[in-house]
């Protein structure tokens, strides 16, 4: 084995004097020729492992050397032979392609001799060539990416040092970026790659895994999955509503954890615990329990002692939504324009009660003009969004008072407190008198918020943060709730928590629409819209996606196959069309 | 401990970043609209807002006497430009307009006045009651009545072939500024304000911006140098200032018509010694702000701000007390508004321009050592 590029011992740091540590007594190595996962959730100290090995903050205890180098007082040295490409890719927007990779090679003091050969290899392996010209500001995240990963490696790094490059990236570009970076440690080259996405832990060589600011596995992603061999199993075949499945399944003795996966639910068993009782769990008469390969996040949920229960006390407390036949959420010939450009053209759908309906798409698919069109925050040029039968737009109070909105980045005041946040939300949302303060007290108590009341939001943990989102966005009980990109980074436990109560509202017969790039989450999903160049291309559960693009090639398709099956699919078609036209 | 090779790298690093800050200038409407649009808006704000010349004032000349002299003492008031006199024959026709400020003074020609006047020896009462609410006004109201009493009595006394005496006659005579146009000596001050101004606001943004959008993250991670990135960011901006000063001159020369008695090579090597003075204070803000938010309300606050107050712009620095004096003089622009000022009203006067150029070069390089010293290299 090749001597190791980074050694970090006992390596800690504290941004405060008194504040938590941020990275606690974390022991790892880096080797040369390999991919190196770093993964964790949001706040497990990712970002600050590898500022730390870039020589951007000095560490508060341990020691760290990187290629052979003390990144505290050699930093000047170490900067030539690392490429560092940090969380927004650290491009210059208003400067081109070219201008940007230019003044990195200048910078990094690449030879003038060596500039063209250089620059024609990365625009080459990049695919950037035809691009040179355009602002950076102007390109798609995916060749934001890509454009930061070629500045970052102008001068043939040792060490190659990207905090989260997929975060916010479609699965296309994603997958692309992957083959990239494998070329480059099959040149030798060390790649530490960070990410909150667990999937993308299977395909390293090597993982670190880090979570609240601790090391909690390092080694061969083959080793942690290994942990929970034999223990996850499919059900399969399961009649009836597979949401009520789940949560009955979490409820027996020895099942750790479980996820919807489609049509199946997915269980990790306790270690010596047997496979559940299909009748215990009610999953229908034809349904049968299957062993399935373990996934990296199975073994992270392991070591972390399982998941939390099925039951959300949220929508235990909830009353039924009186029953409505018909379309609950519908768009009607959406289209919208800006300018010469259609971001959004005839997007049909409808969404019945109780169901969970997913927007997917690549980046400027037009999938976030769609959303917030039907949140009515976006004006269509042309048709209609209709919730509960209103025209957003039109009954713009009355429609929207029905509506519970939750975004990503939790749309929360970080100055109020966690009390302040929920009365302004419930005054918001119309909430006065005792429902008002019902409706406080009973998020409070609901989601064991009493601890925090009077912290500020933006001083939260990042779950207890997602909980109060969520507080806000149902307080006032709607009948249809609008999720953007809600659990992106959120460690896997509270995800669960999260859809716990998803869920358990939608049994309640609460319609839900949202908006994802994580494949886990769209599993969730009963039925998907794949949008792509301003249009629906595909319209099915996850599994009639799933069915699209099976082959022999393929006979086993994950969702991310289907959705990268299905673009590349309608380019195709596009790009014969055009031919067609041409002729 | 530098070789050549690592000197030439470091130049390569230099040029490159300067390019890269003139390219984003070029591109950045923000750049552009501190630059060129802010100097033109500031300095004609400057020129037609500021100006402390009054006339057109609004008076009440209450005629209590109807002789000949009287009414020819009236109408010596409704001559001038500097009233618009309005004339009444009691002073109560006048006191609720003083009160709502419709007339901004009151000038009363008692019943005793053209007996007064006939007995030589007798001094003549004459009452003139002025808004205090505004001191500047009434102060005016109160002198220029005084003149016009003055000048008329004259005209009488040579129209009756008598010699008008009075025991001192006083000859007011102001070098430099021989018009006493105030706008002559406020422009070039209000220069050196709105050259504060720009210089710190561009500066202060374009580190804070680095910080926001993550490029800082990723340079830092490069050999590129404090020194390198602080120079590179100084120079195109150097220039940039230096556009707005122009710009600021043609207009205070074309527009208002203010004398340039120096020269532009003087004015030229005074107001540089004053850029990097007033870029190094944006440029320390933005070693310590790391957002664009805080640069921008900081540089109004520690620019703008002093500048106003302590450079002697409007306020002449010599009637503070002690202490802000003292403080005064760590203001680059109380040297600067010195120096504009001696070189548009009195000429290239050195022995006055050196002492301030050391002053403001003094500054510079305190705030640019301050920088360095304060620029991360570090996240944390």
């Amino acid at each position: 084995m090749s001597a190791a590029l980074v050694e970090a011992r006992e390596l800690a740091f504290r941004y405060a004097p008194g504040a938590a540590l941020a990275l606690e007594g974390v022991t790892a190595d880096i080797r040369p020729g390999r991919v190196t996962g770093l993964v964790g959730p949001d706040g497990a100290g990712k970002t600050t492992y590898i500022r730390l090995l870039a020589g951007l903050l000095d560490a508060s205890s341990g020691s760290v050397s990187v290629l052979g180098l003390d990144p505290a007082a050699q930093s000047d040295a170490l900067h030539e032979r690392i490429g560092y490409m940090p969380q927004k890719f650290g491009l210059y927007e208003d400067l081109s392609v070219a201008e940007n990779m230019r003044l990195f090679a200048e910078v990094r003091g690449l030879p003038a001799a060596e500039r063209t050969a250089t620059f024609d290899r990365l625009l080459h392996f990049t695919g950037l060539a035809p691009f040179t010209k355009r602002l950076a500001g102007r390109l798609s995240g995916g060749m934001k990416q890509k454009l930061g990963l070629a500045c970052a490696m102008i001068r043939r790094p040792e060490l190659l040092l990207l905090d989260e490059p997929s975060v916010g990236v479609d699965p296309i570009s994603r997958r692309e970026l992957w083959r990239m970076v494998r070329a480059l440690a099959d040149e030798g080259i060390g790649v530490l790659w960070s990410t909150s996405y667990l999937d993308e832990a299977e395909g390293c060589d090597e993982v670190l895994l880090l979570s609240a600011g601790r090391l909690l596995f390092s080694g061969l992603p083959a080793e942690m999955t290994g942990r929970v061999t034999g223990r996850v199993v499919q059900v399969r075949g399961v009649s009836g509503n597979r949401r009520s499945v789940l949560r009955r399944a979490l409820g027996q003795p020895g099942v750790m954890d479980g996820v919807i996966q489609g049509r199946h639910v997915r269980l990790v068993l306790a270690s010596d615990a047997p496979p559940p009782d299909v009748e215990a769990i009610r999953a229908g008469p034809e349904a049968v329990v299957v062993p399935v390969p373990p996934r990296f996040e199975d073994a992270f949920l392991d070591i972390l002692g399982g998941g939390p229960g099925g039951v959300s006390p949220l929508a235990e407390h909830m009353e039924n939504k009186p029953h409505s036949e018909g379309s609950v959420v519908e768009a009607r010939g959406l289209t919208k324009r800006f300018g010469d450009f259609t971001a959004a053209q005839d997007i049909d759908f409808a969404i019945r009660q109780g169901e969970i309906f997913g927007l997917l798409g690549p980046n400027g698919a037009g999938k976030s003009t769609t959303f917030k069109m039907m949140c009515g925050l976006l004006k269509p040029t042309a048709g209609q969004a209709l919730v509960d039968g209103l025209v957003l737009g039109k009954s713009k109070g009355a429609a929207r008072s029905r509506i519970g909105y939750m975004a990503q980045k939790f749309s929360l005041y970080g100055t109020l407190s966690v009390r302040q946040n929920l009365e302004f939300f419930s005054g918001v949302y119309g909430l006065e008198g005792a429902r008002r303060w019902n409706a406080v007290e009973g998020m409070i108590e609901t989601f064991a918020l009493s601890p925090h009341l009077s912290a500020s939001a933006d001083t939260l943990p990042l779950g207890f943060k997602q909980r109060l989102a969520l507080a806000c966005a149902v307080m006032h009980e709607p009948p249809v709730l609008f999720l953007d990109e809600p659990t992106s980074g959120v460690d896997p436990i509270t995800r669960r928590e999260f859809w716990t109560h998803i869920n358990g509202m939608v049994e309640r017969g609460v319609t839900v629409m949202v908006t994802t790039h994580f494949m886990d989450e769209a599993e969730y999903c009963d039925r998907i819209g794949l949008v792509y160049r301003g249009r629906v291309i595909a319209i099915g559960s996850p599994d009639d996606l799933k069915e699209k693009v099976r082959s022999e090639v393929l006979p086993e398709p994950t969702l991310e196959d289907a959705f990268v099956g299905l673009v590349e699919a309608d380019d195709q078609a596009g790009d014969s069309e055009r031919r067609k036209e041409a002729a | 401990m530098s070789s050549p090779a690592s000197r030439r790298l470091a130049a390569r690093r230099l040029l490159a970043i300067i390019q890269k800050e003139a390219l984003q200038i070029v591109r950045d409407p923000s750049s552009i609209l501190i630059g060129f649009i802010l100097p033109v808006f500031l300095t004609l704000l400057a020129g037609f807002a500021t100006n402390l010349d009054i006339d057109h004032v609004p008076i009440g000349l209450v005629l209590e006497d109807s002789s000949p002299e009287a009414q020819g003492l009236a109408a010596a008031f409704l001559a001038t430009k500097y009233f618009n006199t309005r004339v009444g024959y009691d002073r109560r026709e006048f006191t609720d307009d003083l009160v709502a400020g419709k007339v901004r003074g009151i000038v009363v020609i008692p019943q005793t006045f053209s007996r007064s006047l006939a007995r030589a020896s007798e001094s003549v009462p004459f009452q003139v009651i002025a808004d205090g609410s505004e001191p500047n006004t009434a102060t005016f109201t109160q002198n220029y009545a005084q003149g016009v009493w003055l000048s008329w009595m004259q005209i009488r006394a040579q129209g009756k072939g008598a010699e008008f005496n009075q025991p001192v006659s006083l000859e007011p005579r102001t070098w430099y500024n021989q018009e006493l146009v105030s706008l002559n000596s406020l422009l070039p001050g209000g220069m050196a304000i709105n050259l504060t101004l720009i210089g710190a606001l561009l500066t202060a943004l374009v580190v804070a911006r680095e910080w926001e959008r993550g490029t800082m993250e990723a340079m830092l991670a490069t050999p590129v140098g404090r020194f390198e990135m602080l120079f590179g960011k100084l120079v195109p901006y150097f220039l940039l200032g230096m556009v707005a000063m122009f710009i600021c001159l043609g207009i205070t020369l074309v527009v208002f018509h203010v004398p340039f008695r120096g020269s532009i090579f003087a004015l030229l090597t005074v107001s540089a010694v004053f850029m990097v003075s007033a870029l190094g204070l944006g440029l320390f803000i933005s070693s310590i702000a790391r957002s664009q938010f805080v640069a921008a309300q900081s540089a109004i606050l520690a620019a703008f701000l002093p500048a106003y107050f302590l450079s002697g712009y409007v306020f002449e620095p010599a009637g503070m007390p002690l202490p802000i004096r003292v403080l005064s003089h760590a203001i680059a622009a109380r040297y600067y508004v010195s120096c504009l000022k001696t070189i548009f009203l009195v000429g290239d006067a050195w022995e006055q321009l050196l002492p301030n150029m050391l002053g403001m070069a003094a500054i510079a390089v305190v705030l640019l050592g301050l920088t360095i010293r304060n620029t991360a290299r570090k996240i944390a």
